[in-house]
């Protein structure tokens, strides 16, 4: 059933954003001393403060979060679909302040896993409780997590659409001419077609430099009503659009490696937003693999579903490009803490905002944040503009 | 090279049994691939669940034995064996593949008895059998007509 509703559009806006990322891949701060200067940052930069604060989203426990905060929430989402849970916490933060469950929604990230790895951190990796079809019917074969799915998903993309390592590869190598403009990237000097490909194999067909970082990094997002955004600190990023679809877990279950439920997502969010791919001025599209980032591009339409090889061919994802994608680097060049969706929302709104630097989308009004979690299993979608758009 | 007698470098992660999935792998000790199956969808379900997810139904599943010939869908080559803390295939790269059975159901495995590069799409493959230690045995293919693996 189509999703007709389009009370969510311009009901929300994003008013303070936050992010901590370093060149050197680790941070000093960790936890929860990490994810409480992020909360209290986005609240800074927003002109607000924890008094505020009346709805907390976190992808472990919005409840233990908030307790250490010292919040009541009245409304709470601990929702936890990967990568994508921020925007999806985006989303249903959206929906709440639309229907009046709160007035301030605050969504934070923080996560370490460079620095627990050379400062030999203990670190509780658990996953999900219950029965675990994964180590049932995938681990057992040596599935690498979470670089083996993907690799599937890109053999099979090449098989049936003819996608050579070399388009895939250009995908790195756009991503890698944005970081060359961010001073914050972990990867800025630029990058080749043929560097890419002569990276080590990992998973056949992807190379090290198919793949995303593994790096220290944090971040935070702070949303209220439209009417109490226009008087807050910053100009206001509107959600215009939102949406998720989930269509699997284990890619196992995935209907078609090559068509992931962004097809859905991003349908519905542009539906609600009222907006066509044509008009978006900046993409950020979740990149954990080069596969992944080029399954956004045909599956939210801004190229047919098989073309995407072709369609990255011309560089038109980097700088001067007709299409920016992953404008601070992206999970390739910019920073990969595990569940990377955060920095997606933090760079559309500073890019909304004008404040991208030596790597602002001249106008730039509309932007897509697209999240994808797990292995290519929850896709969310937030279309975002400035008051212009309204 | 790993010699014959390093078996402890055919390591893997041992399945543990869903708790739908009993009869699937104790066919596996006599070397038999159940298919779960829906009855009124007339249809192959995989994962093994406790209802059927297209019609709803929990009286109408059955168990019944697969043909063992598939169809792989894709494939990829761990070139770093070492990074997934699998040592089965004694360092060497492997292949995992989505593979389709006839009775219309995908299932991850490692495809076998060839060059891990000769594996493609499309490809005709059969079932063979790996000890697990408890004697339950892990469904892997080789391609159709192929010798067993050794």
């Amino acid at each position: 059933m189509m999703r007709q509703d389009r009370t969510l559009r311009g009901a929300a806006a994003i008013v303070g954003v936050a992010d901590d990322v370093s060149p050197t891949g680790e941070l000093e701060r960790t936890g929860r001393a990490l994810e409480v200067a992020m909360v209290q940052n986005a609240l800074d930069d927003a002109g607000l403060t924890l008094s505020d604060v009346d709805g907390v989203c976190h992808a472990d426990s919005s409840m233990g979060f908030a307790e250490y905060l010292g919040v009541h929430p009245r409304f709470t989402d601990s929702t936890m679909t990967g990568g994508s849970s921020y925007e999806v916490h985006l989303e249903h933060g959206a929906a709440a302040i639309a229907a009046g469950l709160c007035d301030v929604v605050v969504s934070v990230y923080a996560s370490t896993p460079r620095s627990d790895r050379t400062q030999k951190r203990r670190v509780d990796r658990r996953y999900p409780a219950g029965p675990n079809p994964m180590a049932e019917w995938e681990w057992p074969f040596g599935l690498r997590m979470p670089m083996g799915p993907y690799a599937l998903a890109a053999a099979r993309h090449m098989h049936q659409f003819g996608t050579t390592a070399a388009q895939l590869a250009q995908i790195a190598v756009s991503t890698r001419a944005w970081a060359t403009l961010n001073p914050r990237a972990r990867h800025q000097a630029p990058l080749t077609i043929n560097e890419v490909l002569a990276s080590p194999l990992q998973v056949s067909p992807l190379h090290l430099l198919d793949c995303c970082l593994v790096t220290d990094g944090a971040g935070a997002f702070v949303m209220t009503s439209a009417d109490r955004a226009r008087s807050l600190r910053r100009p206001p990023v509107y959600v215009l659009g939102a949406a998720t679809c989930h269509d699997h877990m284990m890619i196992t279950q995935m209907p078609d490696l090559t068509t992931t439920p962004g097809r859905i997502s991003g349908a519905n969010a542009f539906r609600v937003a009222g907006v066509e791919p044509a008009e978006v001025d900046v993409l950020m599209g979740y990149d954990s693999f080069t596969i992944t980032a080029l399954l956004h591009l045909e599956d939210l339409g801004f190229c047919p579903k098989g073309e995407g090889g072709p369609f990255v061919e011309d560089g038109k994802l980097g700088p001067g490009g007709a299409l920016p994608m992953n404008t601070n680097g992206g999970g390739l060049s910019f920073t990969h803490p595990g569940m990377y969706g955060m920095f997606l929302i933090t760079e559309a709104v500073r890019q909304l905002r004008g404040e991208g630097g030596a790597r602002q989308v001249p106008g730039a009004e509309i932007a897509v944040a697209h999240g994808s979690g797990m292995v290519l299993s929850c896709m969310s979608t937030a279309v975002l503009g400035t008051e212009a758009t309204l | 090279m790993p010699g014959p007698d390093d078996a402890h470098l055919k390591m893997r992660m041992e399945p543990p049994a869903g708790p739908d999935s009993g009869p699937f792998w104790e066919a596996t000790r006599a070397g038999v691939l159940l298919v779960q199956w829906c009855t009124a969808c007339d249809k192959g379900i995989f994962y093994p669940r406790s209802f059927c997810p297209v019609c709803g139904a929990t009286d109408t599943l059955q168990w019944r034995p697969a043909s063992g010939r598939a169809t792989v869908y894709a494939a990829s080559v761990e070139h770093k064996p070492a990074a997934t803390g699998s040592t089965f295939s004694g360092g060497e790269p492997y292949v995992i593949a989505l593979v389709d059975l006839e009775e219309g159901i995908r299932m991850m495995t490692n495809v076998v008895g060839c060059a891990p590069a000769e594996v493609h799409p499309g490809q005709a493959v059969e079932v063979t059998w790996e000890p697990l230690s408890d004697g339950r045995q892990l469904p892997l293919f080789i391609p159709l007509g192929a010798p067993e693996p050794s």
